[in-house]
């Protein structure tokens, strides 16, 4: 593999993570999002393992591993649990103006690629422009957040965010230190974790995971 | 000279001679998907012989216009057939038209339908027209994204300029095209009157689209339309072929390697035609207000398609 | 006759403008004479107008190659004379007016009729001033001919307006129109005071010499934006004109939207690219923007309305729309250093003016028509006319196809080269702009889509189907007058079609004067049957081709069909899916065929709907999208000024001691400042 062919299908994995993080924004059904979230960890694995391979760079393979593990296997099977255990296997949100949501994300998207510009011409690495992506990437899950109003694909969206920021550690350095990478990776686990819990106790007290209940939390 | 006038004309009955014949093929393979034996790949040539002998009954309150819309809608789309670089990108006629200027012609047939079809007065034609109108409205602006990207690469929207830019160099991955293929097929199922946007099959009129609008139409008239949808579904193939899987088509005199592209091009539409009879099996036609949907993720694939091979393929 | 042949070569095409000019005012001028001859204004002065405009249409094509001139002439005020100037901005101007007034003129000389509103004679002063004002408008060297000529038209065409005076409805869309068209006035003097730069010279060429800094240039573009906006019908300024162009008679429709739209174009290149010394990229995407939002604006409240008028009236708002975006796009290339793109930007921009002028003329004079027989403007009311007016119905298609974008037409090349143009906006330097543009694009081409819906709509509607009512079955064709002004006008469509190679070369006159740059071998370089954009194996498009490449394919199809196998036809009752009873109620009306775009488009209108209950003897479902902005902005602005007024008019007591008091204690504050 020619290091330039390796380049461009990084560039297409790249792509595709673009493309999932707008599937996400539209996707109504939870569990839908769920599957989308481990095709995105997929794609992430893809990406890192190409471009340690590409570069030589050996302690992407196991950032690569981790990201298999954690994010492709562990954290969708926990949420998958997690729904059937609350049954909302079947839910589905009521998304108003997904168009509007859609050319947001447009608009987010472009931003993000011209802050990224500078920056990338600066890197000297082979992902550099992918750099732009990661960053809409990120963008782009929080709109997501943004918009929700269930608990749970709210909480997608910030593991989401973390894909981001992961895909443009990799684009931009080659990776974090693997120390902070595991130290992350030990966060979101264990986040998640949290956040199951909190569900419950959520639905335990308000009888629904809208959030919008919370604000009656709020002291007048 | 001789060269390209033989090509010019050689691709224009291949288009117009063989667009019911790929209407078969898609016919054909959905049948074979479903378990039914199908009426064989010749069958849109039997009807459209029957058709064409029939006597045409034309509805009382028709005017001229009702009677000229078809003849228009049938030049229309052999007009694109001899536009559109099939078999070679050395065509006398390829330079009236650029990419954009063949969707203007599409349109022109399509205001032709509408109007046709509100002619007699009928609800149902009515109605058709209307919806027509809408989802191609929705599709242009898809459209036009579709082809910024391959304009961008090729500097240039007239086809015979991509087809060589594209075919001729070194192979690249662009996912840019690939946005883009994926939402010129969403556009093209628009367009075409294709599931899940519309049911070439159906028999629920308040589900129609393109056929609500040629109810009042019978024999010679009805087979020039169904003629026309059929090229136009065999334009909108080429057209595809020639953006995005361009390999194979002739770029300079040679007599030899007519026979080659003929191959490929015919290698290139049986796949497609599979390709499209398996989405149409899988899929269920959509309630026409969730058509701003589909065809708004045509349009965003296309927009990401634009912006990538902006910021990514410099 | 030494002398006689010296004049003759000294005859210029400015002295031929002018002779117009006077021409159009001796014949209003006879109109006075013979108020009420029906017969003497109609087929005696109205044509001749129309020769006039002819003459003016030949002599702006003249100047177009020629070098500028430029006049001084002995009207105006003393030390005030009005300066004149012909330079190829003008002249395509001039050509605009003159192309599509000569049609309008000699339909309006069979349209008149006798006991509507203003005797014919008033009507014909006032038609013929009008004209002369634009005229004077396109030629003014100085602010205040300039302005002069401008409120002149801006009155006449009032006048012309309001001319069914009666009815009341017909006055408030008088005022509405009188109004803004002030405002706007307000807005191009002031761009007007700034410009001159302190010297208190008004003329133009002061104004070209006058140095602005950065601030002040904006401020002046800024004004001129609002001001020729105003006339023109960009958001947020557009209410005036669905209001003014259905109560005006037709003619006039066709004129004020046809022609004096133009007007307010022509002031806007002139100041921005002619006075102004220096242009910034900012004003080019300000304009971008408001261009496609009222493109986008105009095309939805069309699709949604009943008045065949009114639906041709917002259809207006949404061309000026493009034309806005054009002129947008020529600033950017113009501003990023971009020559050829410029021209090309400005080029399809000044094409779709004219082409404008052309189809939408042509349009309402449809319309007009259409009115005439059947005196009714509503849609729900019309239908299957196709059969009774073939002559109409026919030119009108024309006229449908050209404004709906579609090839080999006019309306087609201009928004082909337009899009050329967004398609090179990814080259722009700035990075943002070059990854903004190109979606706006996409606004555009929607724009342009929904256009063809709405036509779909209008022709669909008027002349197809069974008719709506029992009395369209008496409905009669034009007059041969009404025909020669509506052929004249469909030849226009056809021909700014089919040739845009030899357009784009007379356009490349005013190219070269304003950005600088010639489209020359850009356009033409692949011969004169192929337009091509920057290079041939680039874009091109050949419309003659197409138009005969069409016509074959359909000669030929329908001569094999009938060799081949037969052309036996027989009648028949429609079969509409065997549903025994058909009405012509059951037809789509034209609130059902805009249906779709309401509820698609929903945010974009101000929908109020009522239901009928179940229980109604009588249901009746009324649904009317109306404008927010009229909501937003313009009743708020009404009751800030009623409730400023209200607040003065305490001052006002009616007892005479107060009234002196105001008197003195002015006089003494007067006194004690002068002191």
């Amino acid at each position: 593999m020619t290091p330039t062919f390796a380049g461009q299908l990084i560039n297409l994995l790249a792509a595709l993570l673009l493309l999932i993080a707008f599937a996400m924004l539209s996707q109504r059904r939870v569990l839908s999002l769920i599957y989308l979230f481990a095709w995105q960890g997929f794609v992430l694995v893809l990406s890192t393992t190409l471009v340690a391979y590409s570069t030589g760079q050996h302690h992407l393979y196991y950032s690569a591993a981790l990201t298999l593990i954690l994010k492709v296997f562990a954290l969708p099977w926990i949420l998958h649990r997690l729904i059937i255990r609350l049954n909302i296997k079947w839910d589905v949100e009521t998304l108003i103006n997904i168009p509007t949501t859609m050319l947001l994300g447009i608009v987010l998207v472009i931003f993000a690629f011209n802050l990224a510009l500078p920056i990338s011409q600066l890197a000297s690495t082979v992902t550099k422009n992918t750099l732009g992506i990661a960053m809409a990437c990120v963008l782009l899950a929080f709109l997501m957040m943004i918009t929700r109003r269930k608990a749970v694909p709210q909480v997608i969206g910030f593991l989401a965010i973390e894909n981001g920021l992961f895909f443009a550690a990799t684009s931009a350095t080659y990776g974090m230190p693997m120390v902070v990478e595991f130290g992350v990776a030990l966060d979101v686990l264990v986040g998640t974790f949290i956040f199951g819990i909190f569900f419950f106790q959520i639905r335990e007290t308000f009888d629904s995971l809208d959030i919008h209940h919370l604000e009656k939390l709020k002291e007048d | 000279m001789i060269h390209s006038i033989f090509t010019q004309l050689l691709q224009t009955l291949l288009i117009v001679g063989l667009a019911p014949l790929l209407v078969g093929w898609v016919n054909q393979c959905r049948a074979w998907l479903q378990n039914k034996s199908g009426a064989g790949v010749l069958q849109p040539y039997r009807v459209l012989h029957k058709l064409f002998n029939k006597d045409a009954v034309l509805a009382d309150g028709a005017s001229p216009l009702f009677r000229l819309a078809p003849y228009v809608q049938f030049g229309c789309m052999a007009l694109v057939g001899t536009i559109v670089p099939v078999l070679a990108t050395d065509l006398p006629f390829a330079a009236a038209a650029d990419v954009i200027a063949l969707v203007g012609l599409f349109a022109l047939a399509r205001l032709f339908a509408a109007l046709a079809a509100m002619d007699v007065g009928t609800a149902f034609g009515s109605m058709g027209a209307r919806r027509e109108m809408l989802v191609a409205c929705l599709a242009e602006p898809a459209l036009l994204m579709v082809f910024f990207t391959p304009s961008l690469i090729a500097q240039s929207t007239s086809l015979p300029t991509i087809v060589e830019t594209l075919a001729h160099r070194e192979f690249v991955l662009y996912p840019s095209l690939a946005f883009a293929a994926i939402a010129f097929y969403m556009v093209s199922l628009a367009e075409n009157a294709r599931i899940p946007v519309d049911n070439p099959t159906t028999h629920l009129e308040l589900t129609m689209i393109h056929e609500a609008m040629i109810l009042e139409y019978s024999a010679r008239h009805l087979a020039l339309i169904e003629w026309a949808s059929a090229i136009k579904l065999m334009n909108y193939s080429v057209i595809g072929i020639s953006l995005f899987l361009p390999w194979g088509i002739v770029e300079a005199e040679g007599w030899l390697l007519i026979p080659v592209a003929l191959a490929a091009l015919f290698a290139k539409l049986l796949a497609g035609g599979a390709a499209l009879a398996l989405l149409e099996t899988l899929s269920a036609k959509m309630r026409i207000f969730r058509a701003p949907e589909f065809l708004g993720t045509a349009f965003l694939l296309a927009v990401l398609g634009m912006l990538i091979r902006l910021a990514l393929e410099k | 006759m030494d002398s006689l042949s010296a004049i003759a070569a000294n005859v210029q095409p400015l002295h031929f403008v002018l002779g117009v000019m006077v021409a159009w005012l001796i014949l209003g001028g006879l109109g006075l004479v013979a108020q009420h001859s029906l017969d003497f204004v109609g087929h005696g002065l109205f044509p001749a107008s129309a020769v006039a405009s002819l003459v003016l249409a030949g002599a702006g094509l003249a100047a177009l190659g020629a070098p500028s001139q430029a006049m001084i002439l002995a009207l105006g005020l003393p030390d005030l004379p009005f300066h004149v100037r012909l330079d190829a901005l003008s002249a395509f101007f001039l050509v605009l007016l003159g192309g599509a007034s000569a049609g309008i003129s000699i339909y309006s000389a069979g349209y008149f009729r006798q006991g509507e509103g203003t005797p014919p004679g008033v009507h014909c002063v006032l038609y013929q001033v009008f004209l002369a004002a634009m005229a004077a408008v396109i030629i003014a060297d100085d602010a205040y001919m300039f302005m002069v000529a401008w409120e002149t038209m801006a009155l006449s065409s009032y006048f012309l307006v309001t001319s069914n005076h009666k009815i009341p409805a017909i006055r408030s869309a008088g005022f509405l129109y009188l109004l803004l068209a002030h405002i706007g006035a307000i807005g191009i003097l002031l761009c007007f005071g700034i410009m001159q730069g302190g010297h208190g010279d008004y003329t133009f060429a002061t104004m070209r010499a006058a140095p602005l800094t950065e601030f002040w240039a904006s401020a002046a573009f800024l004004l001129a934006l609002f001001g020729f906006g105003a006339k023109a019908g960009v958001l947020p300024m557009h209410a005036w004109l669905p209001e003014a162009h259905p109560a005006a008679p037709t003619p006039v429709s066709a004129l004020m939207s046809g022609v004096m739209l133009k007007t307010a174009i022509y002031g806007l290149l002139r100041v921005t690219f002619d006075l102004l010394q220096i242009q910034l990229p900012w004003w080019g995407v300000l304009a971008l923007v408001l261009g496609l939002m009222t493109a986008l604006f105009g095309v939805m409240f069309a699709a949604v309305q009943t008045d065949m008028k009114r639906l041709l009236a917002y259809s207006s708002i949404e061309n000026i729309g493009i034309i806005l975006a054009g002129f947008g796009l020529t600033l950017i290339f113009h501003t990023y250093n971009a020559g050829p793109l410029a021209a090309l930007a400005l080029a399809a921009t000044l094409y779709h003016c004219i082409n404008h002028a052309f189809f939408k003329s042509l349009l309402f004079l449809v319309t007009g028509t259409v009115l005439h027989s059947t005196n009714t403007r509503s849609l729900g009311k019309l239908g299957g006319l196709i059969r009774h007016m073939p002559w109409v119905a026919w030119l009108g298609l024309i006229g449908t196809i050209a404004i709906a974008g579609l090839p080999p037409l006019n309306g087609f090349v201009s928004e082909w080269l337009l899009l050329q143009a967004f398609l090179a906006t990814p080259g722009l330097p700035s990075s943002y702009l070059s990854m903004l543009v190109p979606v706006g694009a996409a606004a555009f081409v929607l724009a342009a889509a929904l256009a063809g819906y709405v036509m779909v709509k209008f022709y669909g509607v008027i002349f197809l189907g069974q008719p709506r009512e029992e009395k369209l079955a008496r409905a009669h064709d034009a007059t041969w007058l009404e025909r020669i002004g509506l052929v004249w006008l469909a030849a226009g469509c056809v021909v700014l079609g089919v040739v845009p190679v030899f357009v784009l070369g007379q356009l490349d006159h005013v190219n070269a004067m304003l950005t600088g740059h010639l489209l020359g071998q850009q356009v033409g370089g692949a011969g004169w049957l192929f337009v091509s954009a920057m290079a041939p194996e680039r874009a091109s498009y050949s419309p003659l081709l197409f138009l005969l490449g069409v016509l074959a394919a359909l000669g030929a199809t329908f001569a094999l069909v009938r060799k081949l196998y037969h052309g036996r036809m027989r009648r028949g009752p429609a079969w509409d899916c065997g549903f025994p009873l058909q009405t012509a109620r059951m037809q789509d009306t034209a609130e059902g065929f805009g249906q779709p775009i309401k509820q698609i488009f929903e945010p974009v209108f101000r929908i109020d709907r009522h239901m009928p209950s179940p229980f109604d003897e009588l249901p009746r479902y009324e649904g009317k999208a109306e404008d927010k902005l009229w909501y937003a902005l313009y009743l708020p602005v009404a009751r800030a000024v009623e409730w400023i007024s209200a607040s003065i008019s305490i001052l006002q007591s009616g007892r005479i001691h107060i009234y002196l008091l105001y008197s003195f204690v002015t006089l003494l504050v007067l006194l004690i400042f002068v002191r």
